[in-house]
């Protein structure tokens, strides 16, 4: 913001308001279109998987054998799948469980690896060797074997779909963090906030941290879909929702091997899959751009 | 540096060593074993089965033999395969997953690198808009989507290349392009965030005001810090795309190590599943160690040790 | 605004491109396309491509167990009997003649002579006695051994408690007799040396040089080592993507075989195989995508095959678990299924719905006790177990394994029980050892079952439900039922057998340990110019006799 030159200074009692970069950054993102776009889509397509299987006339397992998959009509909005089940419903039931492990598992994932990262990257030297070997040591271990086991001592919970979906998420992003903290922690503004004497805790959370923010950001719009289509990996060995409940990921994997026969069965799912991620990415971008306290964009 | 490279070797073979006897005692502890199947077999010729490759014996024992053989670099018979040995199939496989991952790194650097770029220096433009979307096509539309598409469209529509298989260099392509895709659109995003980054920093505005062009800026100024998130990215996903992917494995027939991954898992073939286990743990820890000093090399301020 | 709009845009292009896929292309004929280069020009070779599933885990007939290995045996091997390409009846292999004793217990095998592996050894008697030995032999683990049981004191040498395999009732008299002596009277013995390849007989001057004959997985088997006695040899095997065999010039009947060669795919995914057809690049798929059945209905009628294939889809009931202890329980549920609806519907392939666990017209038995009754009466017997309505019925498990299939049938079947009797079962899938497992340990409610018949006899079927069968994973113990096939077995002939088996078929209607659901059909798709290849209930086409139309000869 440019000031005039022949401005004159305002009274003291009319000095600006203090403002937190939480606020800041909420009257920024209001300003920027695409992401409240972003927001409204998402925010549309929550209230719909949340309300709207009750407002459509058919049941998500309601199936009609005779009529098998038919495509888009005046009864089935977006058709229906080969036992005769409206697809609509299923997607937007289904919408439910996507979007709820997604963000949630998500965020579970995010809180681990940014700590974690930060940690390792702030205090560096053995602990950060000991962090990042724990970091590789988890990476290699086998997956599929990891959440059998996981079932078998600890039983079908849907809670475990969070637990095992957290534990493989959250490693890249501490990795990310990592390297993004050890970058920044050496700049001027970091031994400035030593030397006033500030604590690493709060080095680390206030100073660090909105600094680093837009590859976290991206990142975290990178793992969201690929929770949503981790679920759908594990509902194979049996973990995640059971028939005849579904979620986007088991719909888009169906869908795709009738892609031929069937086209709607893929595209319907996907193009909310995809909708769904866009929007959070705009948020996403939105966000950063808002929580950015170095931006030039003037 | 010597020191550095050194110490982090001793640790990364604590780490694998750690890695080793988890999975090992892992694979144990899951229902079904390598000879669980449809038509039951009578107790004896199971018990006879287990005798021959040792799994009647205690639990301990046979972990400390499998160190020993694993010293000799003999990393066991398959159970699912029996007449090949764990090293035949991983050497057989693990070229043509790093042929194909090589291929498909190589787009998806050029591809995401370039388009992440131009996305952030022409920010909010019809280019950003268009290299953004791409990236998040590449996110939001998975791999067994985009293959069996190109299939239908390149190999069945327009008759251009086989629809699977691993006979010829023509039967690279596909599945390099798709590999490749779903690998450009995180590489994208992620250059497009740290450029962007980047370019709002001070010194770049120095370089600029004292007059360098716009492309040198952007290659001798912006490109090494800039993707720096992307080269962390790209430790993980270096090794995940030299062990192949299942999915594009299964899709095109690739004979890749890829899918070993997942089957050994599903077989229960217990050296095959520890074999794999090793091999990727090995790839990732010596990547990151790469990726770690690269960093180090692209963001002076980062130092390698304390 | 430009890239919410470039965005859907694009994602309607490949909506529409997937929605342009259908009707689509017509399986080239291999003249054409890029797999032209895979397939034979007119006048050159012929070569058979084939979709053959999952990659063999070893060629040695006494270590493998799944029916993609069974394939590739058929080509590299020939036993004492072959198989008739229409009804798979007995014919003559290596042995080309055979007499049985009147008491049924002994088998004299005529060997031809001439008889020789593709290095030039002869085969004699010998060779099958050391052969079965081997596969006899504890120390090897073989698990399809329990083939070998019916022979006299086999099972005992197998399982360690006799050491002398002269006692074992193989005996070579002579270069080419081989004498057969059995525990009792076996009337599918001739079927089962015909179809199976523990049977057959292996080169053991090539196993014994590489590591000596209890030792599996050995490197007899490996492509520079392989010798076999089929009509093809091994010609190369390139690991998880395609193994070549080659007419065997050395095979007595290869004047028969008018294959040049035959490719056998490892192709695992269905819907790749399916586009690998589509382009020419194979002839027979292994399986067919449902979704695809009616495409290939409508459209390429000629390349789809459907044929009967003697194999049981079914539920299995854990006897042992209340309410399913009740057997007007297990009734009300059985009777509730709408087999014509499901077949129909979801399962598309002309499978046949089963009212009974043994499969109309097994080499001429057909059982005549059928699960027969409408809903009202499922309704009727639960409320009489106690559960008007489904009151008060227990939220039980249906068990499967994870896969698409499997899922669409249990989703319908759990609807039908849903809305007909107003029971509410739970799903649950697992991954294939665990199913496995948990089935072994009964651990389930209901749990889906397949069974495919290693024969074509009724027998094939009905012995599983016997107590002790390590098979039966119901709980379900009959004495009667037991007495009943101790007494088929010891019938003097088949009509009299066959008497015994309807009355063991009428106790699995009555007593229903499991919900016969619907009989196999194999649906492939299978390019015209292949001829030889019949309908036939095992999907066992012996190769000598398979060729190909178009091409050279």
């Amino acid at each position: 913001m440019s000031v005039p030159a022949t401005a004159t200074l305002p009274a003291p009692e009319a000095l600006e308001q203090g403002s937190s970069l939480g606020h800041d950054a909420w009257l920024r993102l209001r300003k920027n279109q695409l992401a409240v776009f972003g927001l409204v889509c998402l925010a549309v397509v929550a209230v719909l998987c949340l309300v709207g299987p009750w407002l459509l006339p058919y049941g998500y397992e309601e199936q009609k054998l005779e009529l098998g998959a038919s495509p888009p009509g005046a009864m089935h909005w977006l058709g229906t799948d080969t036992l005769g089940r409206d697809l609509l419903v299923r997607l937007l039931y289904g919408g439910r469980i996507s979007l709820g492990v997604g963000l949630a598992a998500t965020f579970v994932a995010l809180t681990i690896g940014v700590v974690y990262g930060a940690v390792a990257g702030f205090f560096g030297g053995k602990l950060d060797a000991v962090l990042m070997r724990i970091v590789d040591i988890m990476y290699s271990l086998p997956f599929p074997i990891f959440v059998i086991l996981l079932m078998v001592f600890f039983g079908k919970n849907i809670i475990l779909l969070f637990v095992a979906i957290g534990a493989v998420e959250w490693l890249t992003m501490a990795r990310i963090v990592r390297s993004q903290v050890m970058a920044v922690k050496r700049m001027e503004f970091i031994e400035a906030a030593r030397a006033l004497g500030f604590g690493k805790r709060r080095i680390i959370f206030r100073h660090i941290l909105p600094n680093i923010l837009g590859p976290i950001i991206v990142y975290t719009t990178l793992t969201i879909p690929a929770v949503m289509l981790l679920e759908a990996f594990l509902s194979f060995l049996g973990l995640g929702v059971q028939p005849p409940m579904s979620s986007w990921g088991v719909l888009i994997k169906d869908g795709a091997e009738k892609m031929e026969e069937f086209s709607w069965l893929l595209v319907f799912p996907a193009a909310l899959f995809s909708l769904t991620l866009f929007s959070l990415n705009f948020l996403g971008d939105g966000l950063r751009d808002a929580l950015d306290v170095r931006s030039s964009k003037d | 540096m010597f020191r550095f490279i050194t110490s982090r070797l001793l640790q990364s073979l604590l780490a694998l060593f750690l890695v080793i006897t988890a999975t090992f005692f892992m694979i144990r502890f899951v229902p079904g074993g390598p000879f669980t199947a449809e038509k039951a077999v009578t107790p004896e010729i199971l018990r006879n089965l287990e005798a021959h490759y040792g799994l009647d014996r205690p639990l301990w024992r046979q972990y400390l033999d499998y160190l020993v053989s694993l010293g000799r670099g003999d990393l066991g018979p398959s159970f699912k395969y029996p007449n090949r040995t764990v090293n035949e199939i991983i050497g057989d496989k693990l070229p043509v997953s790093a042929e194909l991952g090589a291929l498909a790194l190589a787009f998806a650097l050029v591809i995401g690198i370039t388009l992440g770029t131009l996305a952030a220096v022409y920010r909010n433009t019809w280019i950003d808009y268009v290299a953004s979307t791409f990236g998040m096509m590449g996110i939001s539309i998975p791999t067994f989507v985009v293959g069996p598409l190109l299939v239908l469209g390149l190999a069945i529509h327009l008759g251009w290349f086989n629809a699977s298989g691993w006979y010829g260099p023509a039967d690279r392509v596909l599945p390099a392009i798709v590999l490749g895709f779903a690998y450009a659109a995180p590489v994208s995003r992620l250059t497009r965030g740290g450029m962007l980054e980047i370019l709002g920093q001070d010194f770049i505005r120095t370089a600029r005001a004292k007059g360098a062009s716009e492309l040198r800026i952007i290659t001798r100024h912006a490109l090494r810090g800039g993707l720096l998130p992307v080269v962390s990215f790209l430790g993980p996903a270096v090794a995940g795309i030299l062990t192949g992917s299942f999915v594009i494995e299964t899709i095109f027939q690739i004979p890749g190590i890829g899918r070993e991954f997942v089957n050994s898992a599903f077989n229960r073939d217990y050296t095959l599943v520890l074999g794999t286990v090793i091999l990727y743990a090995v790839l990732i820890m010596a990547l990151n160690l790469v990726v770690d000093i690269v960093q180090a090399w692209m963001n002076p301020k980062v130092r390698l040790e304390e | 605004m430009l890239r919410p709009l470039t965005s859907a845009l694009a994602l309607l292009l490949l909506g529409l491109a997937a929605g342009c896929g259908r009707p689509a292309n017509p399986p080239v004929t291999p003249a054409s396309g890029p797999a032209a280069a895979a397939a034979p020009a007119k006048g050159g070779p012929m070569i058979w491509r084939v979709g053959n599933g999952a990659e063999p885990q070893d060629l040695d007939p006494h270590i493998v167990t799944g029916v993609p290995e069974h394939k590739i045996l058929m080509a590299l091997f020939e036993g004492l009997l072959s198989e008739n390409p229409q009804d798979l009846s007995p014919e003559p292999g290596i042995a080309e003649r055979w007499e049985i004793s009147p008491d049924g217990l002994t088998y004299t095998f005529h060997l031809r002579a001439g008889a020789q592996w593709s290095d030039g050894v002869p085969i004699t008697s010998t060779t099958f006695v050391r052969s079965y030995q081997r596969m006899l032999t504890p120390a090897l683990g073989a698990e399809y051994a329990s083939m070998l049981h019916h022979v006299r004191n086999a099972k005992a040498y197998n399982e360690g408690k006799l050491t002398d395999f002269s006692q074992v009732g193989f005996k070579a008299v002579g270069e080419r007799t081989l004498r057969v002596t059995l525990n009792q009277r076996t009337p599918f013995l001739l079927k089962m040396i015909a179809t199976h390849y523990s049977w057959y007989p292996v080169p053991i001057h090539v196993i014994e040089k590489f590591g000596g004959l209890a030792r599996k997985g050995t490197a007899w088997t490996r492509k520079e080592n392989f010798v076999g006695n089929g009509p093809f040899i091994l010609k190369d095997w390139k690991p998880q993507q395609v193994l070549l065999a080659a007419r065997n010039p050395r095979f007595w009947d290869h004047a028969r075989v008018r294959l040049d060669e035959i490719h056998f795919f490892a192709v695992e995914n269905q819907d790749s195989e399916e586009r690998m057809f589509r382009t020419g690049q194979l002839d027979l798929t292994n399986e067919l995508p449902v979704a695809k059945i009616d495409v290939y209905r409508k459209e390429f009628p000629e390349s789809l095959r459907i044929d009967p294939y003697l194999g049981l889809y079914f539920y299995r009931f854990n006897v042992e678990r209340p309410p399913l202890n009740d057997k007007r329980v297990r009734r009300a549920l059985a009777l509730a299924v709408d087999r014509e609806s499901l077949v129909k519907n979801v399962t598309r392939g002309g499978q046949i719905p089963a009212f009974s666990v043994s499969y109309p017209g097994t080499a001429g038995y057909a059982p005549t006790a059928k699960l027969t009754g409408k809903v009202e009466e499922a309704r009727q017997l639960l409320a009489a177990a106690g559960f008007p309505g489904g009151q008060g019925f227990p939220k039980l498990e249906l068990l499967y394994n994870t896969s698409q299939n499997h899922r669409l049938v249990a989703e319908a079947i759990q609807q039908m029980w849903r809305r007909q009797l107003g029971i509410d079962i739970g799903l649950r899938n697992e991954e294939w050892k665990v199913y496995l497992d948990t089935t072994d340990a009964r651990k389930f409610d209901l749990q889906r079952g397949g069974w495919i018949a290693d024969y074509v006899d009724p027998h094939s079927f009905l012995e599983i439900w016997t107590s002790d069968n390590l098979n039966n994973d119901t709980g379900f113990k009959n004495a009667d039922y037991d007495r009943l096939f101790a007494k088929a077995l010891a019938a003097p002939d088949d009509t009299a057998r066959y008497a015994v088996y309807q009355e063991m078929d009428a106790l699995l209607v009555e007593e229903l340990p499991v919900i016969p659901i619907y009989h196999y059909t194999r649906v492939v798709a299978m390019n015209p110019r292949v001829q030889g290849v019949y309908p036939t209930l095992l999907d066992n086409h012996p190769y000598k006799y398979v060729w190909l139309r178009d091409a050279a000869r």
